[in-house]
């Protein structure tokens, strides 16, 4: 366990090198921030200073080298726009996000599985057919429709709730938070309930169809022919056999939902890393866009590690490390 | 919504209300457009932070809601002789930290502005021309350039005034802290959250008197259907720049009013004539180059300029918020010719003159544009496009975020190009200049030229303005130098966007053309 | 309704599966008319959308139902260019549900295929794809879609390798979580004991009992991938805006949604929503019928 999970965190190492080049290449491609910053109006000595302030003079891989080696001493560079830190930008705005994808996550899955377990134990009955059509139009809609929709029912015509931004915060264990406050919750409904309905969609889905796979296996029949309670065969026989997928959906969601909740935030004004994201790259600020794919990265990395080992965990026939099966 | 729904919540809002007003009489939340990037006054020169910094700092001369020059840190000033200017100084005016205003801190300010670390885009450029710097008095100060340098006021009108005391050892950081953000503006720095908020407090010593607000929230919010509905719920108490789509119905609702103002920003079209032959995404229709550059031919550009109903653009796709064009600022500007009008709409007598250059069947082009930049730019492009099927010439549209456009409308990989120009000092001879004086980045000519249109007359009539100093002459040499370049179609005006905002029911903003929200514009009334 | 006495064909038991559910029928008849309707768009539309010649700015944003000044009558209205409603959603079917299919059969394809070699194999191999994987996973879809459109161009081409470069790692992670499962099954066991040749035991044996969470996921990126592009459309990096999609529509009328020009994003909403709403009733059955354990 210990030997795979250093291995991993290795492998992970070369990724993050392998990631940030890729960045790097990427937003050369895109085109030449100095474009985007530097006044219209200004002359050519303006921009060749402007260039060599940002140390976009230098050869590409130069550039690139420079990067590597404050990388290395824990310096990934300041924003070229806001000339803070780029890792700080990052992390002052990381647990709005992060906060945002959580609750939007538990209200997925605390009402998804349910929803799913009904609708897969009584597929032909008028509950599960509703749940199941219900279920469809949690992600027909773009998302940027659906949180405008929301914005204009609750906020501008019921006016209950604040059309924008995070409500007020509260420290716990010194990260700021706004679930705790009703403030904050007033702020953070719309936006969650936003983000979940996809991931409330995809999980009632697959949860579903599961259990109506399950509920033909012959363990499945074999324990209710025992005349073991409903309860019991559903919660350990039937869930135990669904978890897999649901939890590799769940870990890929819960990554894309803190590393790309660009529109949700963007429409909610959401003071978060996706907003800084989507204007980071419109402004081609390179030093934030490396930053924050490598956090993400590093989130995924964690992530799908966290899933794999639950792998093993919820069907001891999985082995860490995969080792070779083909001999 | 049912009828006692309805009736409960008017209720439950009524009753809310007079409490709230109370409460919050002299604060007031206000909706940008977009980030500001800094509060260090000299670190981006980006018109949302000017227009943010104004609050905080102020420059020796301001510009009023129609860009005219007016004394701000300066009472008056004069040119002495063609190289020597003397500024003096508005007297009893303090910081923030109560420290006196002196020359001491003019002169600190203009030695700090073109050494800011890291700065994306400084204000050297007004700087430069001042080659050196007289303290004759506590309040009076002379400046020498080495030419001739009639825009210096307008020059100084960008650069703010920093304090010597607090800013002697302050970097970038300090500003955005708040700690060395100390100026003589009407507010101060309060909070600022990159990406996110400003807060500004009242300064009750401001020496031009009382401000309307004790306390403003700028929140940014970027995506204009949040800002409107920011607006709408109550949210914010004003937005800048209105989305066109919501303007019809923000106007007739009486909850909310709405100013606006035709600005210094015109949106035009690049023709390139860079190249002998084709130049690129210019073809005849079945595809092949053409053999000679269609753009090079003055006919050809007057025709495609003729081909636009800019009344139908201003009307249809703008909501009216857009003003045809006929040069690059509207003609209550400095150096703006009345003789100059919007090109009519005539296909017809485009055909013809297609016809006339050698192109009776038309061409194909592709429109470039961007789609995140100008009001509506994506579908201005497109609206062209379509005028263009009605004179024969095929016009494709590609739209693309600015990151990836300006890059390579810069490198001139496009033939045809939607773009937009707002003149900060609010005189066109610097803009003819960038635009379209001959292409000569080390001269400082045709800086932003990307069609490369070159004429010699416009190129003369520019360089003599810019060395007289005679403001009546030099404002007739402008005139002349924008017929010269506006009747040989340099490029094709489109229109000049007006500015837009929008205010909840008991607020009244005075627009201004140069785009700037000023909460000192923002007055309770009506 | 069968003949009692015959021996059932393949397809026949198929169809007698599918349409025991009167839901599913339903789908399937919305299906036919959608996939109809974006075939022949060029037939039944009152106008080629398409066409910068056939619009007029100045018939721009009419209602529904409201003539413009040469008399036409538009009958879900207009959008900002003049552009016939009913005839873009035609048109723009066409686009999106090609978009939405191409991109997911592809990342399918890939995905599939390096997920179960790297479950299969698992070791090195296995560490390679998931490294891969995570930097995929990692790459925001705009980041790659502004790379692509720098350095290719627009394009309904460059959007349907934008949507698979984001979507294929997806799957890949899906199979794989079900094959690690499977691999473990006695009857893989059993074909490798049997000497079969790899590509069969994975192909033929691994793969089927790999598919029923896979086509779930797939379904639902069908839509996913559909609303991605609009997505894309709505940060200005989707398809050139003079031939928009369903996604490109509601995009554009999505600024007009306060205004009260609710016709300009309400209705291609409305043929999006059928449009998936008929593909997911489709797949689920189709995912029923076909699963061998939900035989009865």
């Amino acid at each position: 366990m210990l030997a795979y999970a250093i291995r991993r965190f290795g492998q992970s190492f070369i990724v993050l090198v392998f990631m940030s080049f890729l960045v790097f290449v990427g937003v050369y491609a895109i085109g030449n921030p100095v474009e985007l910053l530097v006044n219209p109006q200004a002359d050519e000595a303006e921009r060749i200073r402007a260039t060599a302030a940002l140390g976009l003079d230098k050869p590409f891989l130069e550039q690139y080298w420079g990067f590597l080696v404050g990388a290395a001493k824990g310096d990934l560079g300041k924003s070229f726009v806001f000339n803070v830190p780029a890792l700080t930008l990052i992390l002052e705005k990381l647990p709005a996000t992060i906060e945002l994808a959580f609750v939007a996550m538990v209200l997925a899955i605390s009402l998804g599985i349910p929803l799913g377990l009904v609708a897969g134990l009584k597929p032909d009955s008028f509950v599960g057919r509703g749940i199941m059509a219900g279920s469809i139009m949690g992600f027909s809609l773009p998302t940027f429709w659906v949180g405008l929709v929301l914005i204009m029912i609750f906020s501008v015509h019921l006016g209950w709730l604040p059309s924008n931004g995070r409500g007020e915060t509260v420290l716990v264990a010194g990260i700021p938070v706004s679930f705790l406050t009703m403030d904050g919750i007033a702020h953070l409904a719309m936006p969650a309930t936003n983000l979940a309905l996809f991931k409330l969609s995809l999980l009632i889905r697959l949860t579903r169809a599961g259990t109506r796979e399950a509920m033909l296996q012959d363990y499945v029949k074999f324990a209710r022919a025992k005349g073991l309670p409903q309860r019991r065969v559903i919660g350990v026989h039937v869930l135990k056999n669904i978890l897999i997928p649901i939890v590799t959906v769940i870990g890929l969601e819960l990554g894309s939902v803190i590393a790309f909740a660009i529109v949700t935030e963007s429409i909610f004004a959401w003071p978060g890393t996706g907003k800084l994201l989507i204007d980071s790259i419109n402004q081609l600020d390179r030093p934030v866009i490396v930053a924050y794919l490598l956090v993400i990265v590093s989130l995924f990395v964690v992530i799908n590690f966290v899933v794999d080992v639950l792998y093993s965990l919820l069907d001891p026939r999985v082995r860490l490390g995969g080792a070779a099966a083909a001999h | 919504m049912t009828r006692t729904l309805r009736l409960a919540i008017a209720a439950l809002a009524l009753s809310a209300l007079p409490v709230a007003v109370l409460a919050k009489d002299r604060e007031v939340s206000i909706g940008l457009q977009a980030a500001i990037t800094s509060m260090d006054p000299h670190y981006h020169n980006l018109s949302p932070n000017n227009s943010m910094m104004l609050h905080v700092f102020e420059p020796l001369i301001k510009r009023d809601a129609n860009q005219k020059p007016v004394a701000g840190l300066a009472t008056s000033w004069r040119a002495v002789d063609d190289l020597t200017w003397e500024f003096k100084l508005r007297k009893n005016v303090r910081f923030h930290d109560g420290s006196p205003f002196t020359a001491d801190d003019v002169v600190f300010t203009l030695k700090r502005v073109p050494n800011v670390p890291n700065s994306p885009s400084s204000f050297a450029t007004f700087t430069k021309p001042i080659v050196d710097v007289k303290v004759v008095d506590p309040h009076t100060i002379v400046f020498k350039t080495a030419t001739p340098h009639v825009l210096l006021p307008s020059d100084l009108a960008s650069v703010l005034i920093v304090s010597k005391g607090a800013g002697e050892k302050a970097a970038t950081e300090d500003y955005n802290s708040g700690k060395a953000a100390i100026g003589t503006g009407p507010y101060k720095f309060a909070e600022y959250v990159p990406n996110q908020r400003v807060v500004l407090k009242a300064n009750y010593g401001y020496w031009g008197g009382e401000e309307p607000w004790d306390k403003i929230t700028f929140k940014i919010l970027t995506n204009p259907a949040a800002r409107v509905a920011a607006l709408l719920s109550g949210d914010v108490q004003m937005i800048e720049t209105v989305p066109t789509s919501d303007i019809a119905k923000l106007s007739k609702d009486a909850k909310f009013n709405l100013v606006d103002k035709v600005s210094n920003r015109v949106i035009y079209i690049h023709m390139n004539q860079s190249t002998e032959k084709s130049p690129p995404f210019v073809t005849d229709k079945s595809g092949k180059p053409l053999e000679k550059n269609p753009f090079r031919d003055a006919r050809v550009r007057k025709a495609l300029s003729m081909g636009i109903n800019r009344d139908a653009i201003a009307d249809r796709i703008m909501e009216k918020k857009a003003v045809p064009a006929a040069q690059l600022l509207p003609d209550f500007f400095y150096g703006t010719s009345k003789k100059l009008k919007p090109v009519k709409f005539d296909p017809e007598g485009a055909k013809k003159l297609l016809a006339e250059a050698g192109y009776p069947n038309g061409f194909a082009i592709t429109i470039h544009g961007p789609n995140n930049r100008y009001i509506n730019d994506d579908k201005v492009a497109q609206a062209i496009a379509q005028f263009y099927t009605r004179i024969g010439v095929d016009a494709k549209v590609e739209t693309m975020p600015s990151a990836v456009y300006f890059t390579r409308a810069t490198k001139l990989e496009f033939g045809y190009m939607v773009l937009g120009w707002g003149t900060e000092s609010g005189e066109q001879g610097s803009s003819l200049r960038s635009l379209l004086a001959t292409y000569n980045r080390d001269k400082g000519m045709g800086v932003t030229n990307r069609g490369r249109y070159s004429n010699p007359e416009l190129d003369k009539a520019l360089s003599v303005a810019l060395l007289t100093m005679d403001e009546k002459k030099r404002e007739a040499l402008i005139q002349q130098a924008a017929e010269i370049a506006m009747n040989d179609t340099a490029l094709i005006p489109i229109h000049y966007e007006v500015s837009t905002w929008a205010t909840a029911k008991g607020f009244k903003y005075e627009a201004r053309t140069d785009q700037y929200t000023l909460a000192s514009g923002l007055k309770p009334g009506k | 309704m069968t003949e009692p006495a015959r021996v059932e064909g393949p397809w026949v038991r198929f169809w007698r599966d599918f349409s025991e559910s009167r839901l599913a029928l339903v789908g399937l008849a919305l299906l036919a008319l959608v996939v109809a309707i974006a075939i022949l768009a060029p037939v039944i539309s009152p106008q080629n959308p398409y066409d910068l010649a056939q619009l007029d700015v100045m018939d721009s944003k009419l209602a529904p139902g409201e003539a413009s000044g040469t008399g036409k009558t538009y009958w879900l209205g207009t959008d900002d260019q003049g552009r016939d409603m009913l005839s873009g959603i035609f048109y723009g079917l066409r686009i999106s549900l090609g978009v939405g299919v191409a991109s997911t059969i592809f990342a399918l394809a890939i995905g599939l295929v390096l997920g179960l070699v790297a479950a299969y194999f698992g070791g090195w191999v296995d560490t390679l794809v998931m490294r891969i994987v995570d930097i995929q996973l990692s790459f925001p879809a705009i980041l790659i879609a502004l790379v692509l459109l720098a350095v290719l161009g627009q394009g309904v081409d460059k959007i349907v390798v934008a949507l698979v470069t984001v979507q294929w790692a997806y799957y890949a992670r899906t199979v794989r979580s079900s094959a690690l499962v499977e691999r473990q099954k006695e009857y893989i066991e059993a074909a490798r004991v049997l000497a079969l040749g790899q590509a069969r035991v994975v192909f033929r044996h691994l793969l089927p009992n790999c598919l029923p969470p896979l086509i779930v996921v797939a379904t639902v990126q069908v839509a996913h991938a559909i609303a991605l592009e609009a997505t894309l459309s709505f940060l200005g990096l989707g398809l050139p805006i003079t031939e928009p999609s369903l996604g490109l529509l509601i995009s554009n009328g999505f600024q007009y949604l306060l205004s009260g020009k609710y016709w300009i994003s309400f209705y291609p909403g409305i043929a999006l929503l059928v449009t998936i709403m008929a593909i997911n009733l489709v797949a689920d059955q189709l995912r029923d019928v076909l699963n061998p354990r939900l035989r009865k």
